[in-house]
């Protein structure tokens, strides 16, 4: 099944779709439990935890503090190693970049390892128009491209199928395939379809966890091995990331390469690190005999001028955000109409697609704190989540820069109604009154109040509020005394 | 951790204006609990609604004014007890959030200091002891995720029932799973929302649970409106309300 993609725009109707859909729910469900366990077991001691997350965060502050510097760092010692760095402001430029490369070595096939930056650009899409055919070789994002779908997790984008549900898919995609539900099975079928492509492919194209600006090294976390190939087979390897994944020094990889397996999967390490430091040397047997890096901004800037929001980008990309959400295991991930779905794609992709897009993604939260909770670096996702609704309904304040789609959500008779509780919260009198006519009005209170009785009846009101049952109940006192 | 102070002699309540509304017997019961543990309980009769509404929608300076008329009327350096959980959260925490770079922000930090929930008030700073008078019974609980989360309440929540020999407190599947309420959340976007709550009443009514207890109102007019759509008689109390009653002081 694909799924058509509206945007975060339509998130309402979109959501309404996944919740109507049990085979999907279910799916999440059982996937989330699964990895919420998991994770659970990865950090059994909580004082362990704790320091981790502390150490992570502060690493990824340290690194975001200097980051134009890191960057222009790493732009330097990736170009001695050898590589070919490369800046590009939008996704239009990425995909430019791309295609330039690829035009140079006339590529008419790109092999690619995971990437949601890739996803971010578009860049399947894009190459196609150009004739060249872009080919996923991660299990989950062969799955989905088989689909002609999109990811639904960041790091597990089948993770909405069950292996039922990829049987079908690869029965109707791929000949001499017969049906299975043993995931072995499955597993060895897309690994025998992909093998050789990976020496048919023109170019290799990966996205990169961290950066190193130190030593100029591109880090590269994965579990099936196909990362590796995409970055050692073909002639060329194109890397793409998103500038906030640099880090200052070799060292800070060993702590935040703990936090992101074991927050992902549970793994205390993945089965496979790359760690890419140059094009084939001469004398050397393999690897690209090209290397570029593609950094992109693409809307980062904007969350990094604002120290408040700069924490958006301390973000490792593990999922354990979404794999705890009460609203994303329920909906899944496609429902949220952005490349980035759950907790983390609520507050990345206001500054990725401007707030006018996301004004509704952003008030998709009960605020519950389940996300921040688990965060590998402890980004407060619910008060990101605050400020953006503020950022949506208001203007800037006056020494603040607008952000993108800045005050997209104000709405008058909303901030009139605002305007008024806030009035009446600090006017007690006409408060009191408000609330006293409302218990003693309380028969009037309709059956039907909106969505709200939807599935629930109406609150009761209680006949007297407290502040009545405390006058009375000092004057009985003052009364007997 | 945080550090607690030692037993005062007075306190404030903050009723909150769910409480005040929906639920007024629950404020009489937490003062008299507070009375039995020897404390003076002051009601300020101009208090209103802590501005969580606002805050939470993304209407901050609407909350933020909210915020300073509350802060002004608790002059005493006395402890605030908070009915809830959440209100709780927004005045320990999200106070000093909204008032960041602002010259008041000191003074704030010492208000926030002097908030505090029920639950822990009673469990660590008046060191309670209950005995339960009441007949052998079993609950169920829910915890706000703001109790939880921010003001971590629900050790001493559960540590309370604990105390009572005749109630059995029983385990529910996803404990710590938000209800769905969040607010304006739950018409915001009533269908995420009724997918929540459906399941928090499952798990709850599946512990087969005599009571269902919390201490915090939004989830209960939530979770109490859910079950009785369904035709459930479970319906959620106060805890205030339940360990007064459990204790023999009702």
């Amino acid at each position: 099944m694909s799924h058509t993609f509206n945007g975060p725009e339509n998130i309402h109707s979109q959501a309404k779709a996944a919740l109507d859909d049990p085979q999907l729910r279910q799916n999440f469900r059982g996937a989330m439990d699964y990895l919420q366990d998991k994770r659970r077991s990865a950090f059994a001691d909580p004082d362990e935890e704790s320091k981790i997350r502390e150490l992570s965060e502060a690493i990824r502050q340290r690194c975001l503090s200097k980051l134009p510097e890191l960057l222009e760092l790493l732009d330097a010692n990736c170009s001695r190693n050898g590589m070919v760095v490369h800046w590009a402001q939008d996704e239009t430029e990425a995909n430019e970049i791309i295609a330039n490369i690829a035009q140079q070595h006339q590529a008419k096939t790109i092999v690619k390892g995971k990437s949601m930056v890739s996803e971010e650009i578009e860049l399947n899409h894009e190459m196609a128009k150009l004739g060249i055919e872009c080919l996923e070789s991660d299990m989950g994002e062969y799955i989905v491209q088989l689909d002609g779908d999109k990811p639904s997790h960041i790091i597990m984008p089948a993770i909405h199928k069950n292996k039922q549900e990829v049987s079908d898919t690869f029965e109707a995609h791929l000949d001499d395939f017969t049906p299975t539900v043993d995931v072995d099975e499955l597993i060895q079928t897309g690994r025998t379809r992909l093998r050789q492509k990976f020496h048919d492919a023109d170019i290799g194209l990966s996205g990169v966890n961290f950066a190193v600006a130190e030593t100029g090294t591109l880090c590269l976390v994965e579990n099936e091995g196909n990362g590796r190939m995409c970055t050692t087979v073909p002639k060329v390897h194109i890397a793409i990331t998103g500038i906030e994944k640099v880090v200052e020094f070799l060292s800070d990889v060993p702590p935040l390469y703990s936090a992101l397996t074991r927050s992902a999967t549970g793994q205390a390490i993945t089965t496979y690190f790359n760690m890419i430091s140059s094009p084939r040397k001469s004398g050397e047997l393999d690897g690209p005999l090209e290397l570029h890096l593609v950094l992109l901004d693409n809307g980062r800037t904007q969350a990094f001028q604002d120290e408040e929001m700069r924490k958006t980008l301390q973000c490792i990309r593990c999922g354990a955000c979404m794999n705890h959400c009460p609203v994303y295991t329920r909906i899944g991930g496609h429902a949220y109409g952005t490349v980035y779905p759950g907790p983390i794609g609520k507050i990345i992709s206001p500054h990725l697609m401007g707030l006018e897009k996301t004004k509704e993604l952003v008030t998709a939260s009960s605020l519950c704190g389940a996300c921040g909770e688990v965060c590998p670096v402890r980004i407060p996702i619910p008060e990101m989540l605050q400020r953006l609704r503020t950022e949506a309904k208001n203007p800037p304040k006056p020494d603040a820069i607008a952000i993108e789609g800045q005050a997209s959500a104000s709405s008058t008779l909303e901030s009139l109604a605002m305007k008024g509780f806030a009035f009446a919260a600090t006017h007690p009198k006409l408060y009191h009154t408000g609330s006293w006519s409302a218990t003693k009005l309380r028969g009037l209170m309709p059956n039907k109040i909106g969505p709200w009785t939807q599935c629930r009846t109406s609150p009761k009101l209680a006949s007297n509020t407290l502040h009545q049952l405390i006058k009375a109940r000092n004057k009985r006192a003052g009364g007997e005394s | 951790m945080r550090v607690y102070p030692a037993k005062p002699k007075t306190v404030y309540l903050y009723g909150t204006c769910l409480v005040d509304m929906f639920d007024p017997e629950a404020g009489l019961d937490a003062i008299s609990l507070l009375e039995q543990q020897g404390l003076e309980v002051i009601f300020i009769e101009k208090q209103t609604c802590c501005g969580q509404p606002a805050y939470s929608s993304g209407y901050t300076k609407e909350a933020k004014s909210v915020a300073q008329s509350q802060m002004a009327l608790f002059d005493e350096p006395w402890p605030v007890i908070v009915l809830s959980g959440s209100c709780g959260g927004m005045m320990h925490h999200h106070y000093r959030r909204l008032f960041q770079g602002d010259s008041a922000l000191a003074k704030v930090e010492q208000f926030c200091e002097r908030v505090f929930e029920l639950t822990e008030f009673l469990v660590n700073v008046c060191r309670i002891k209950l005995e339960d008078k009441g007949e052998q019974t079993s609950v169920v609980m829910h915890t706000s995720c703001a109790a939880r989360r921010e003001m971590n309440v629900h050790v001493t929540a559960t540590e309370l029932l604990g105390q009572l020999d005749r109630v059995t407190l029983k385990e529910q599947a996803y404990e710590s799973e938000c209800c769905g309420f969040g607010g304006t959340f739950a018409v915001r976007h009533p269908n995420i929302s009724q997918a929540m709550v459906e399941d928090k009443t499952r798990h709850l009514s599946e512990t087969k649970a005599a009571l269902l207890v919390s201490a915090d109102w939004g989830c209960l007019l939530n979770i109490n409106g859910a079950f009785e759509y369904q035709g459930h008689s479970m319906q959620g109390r106060h805890l205030a309300s339940f360990l007064l009653e459990r204790t023999g002081g009702k």
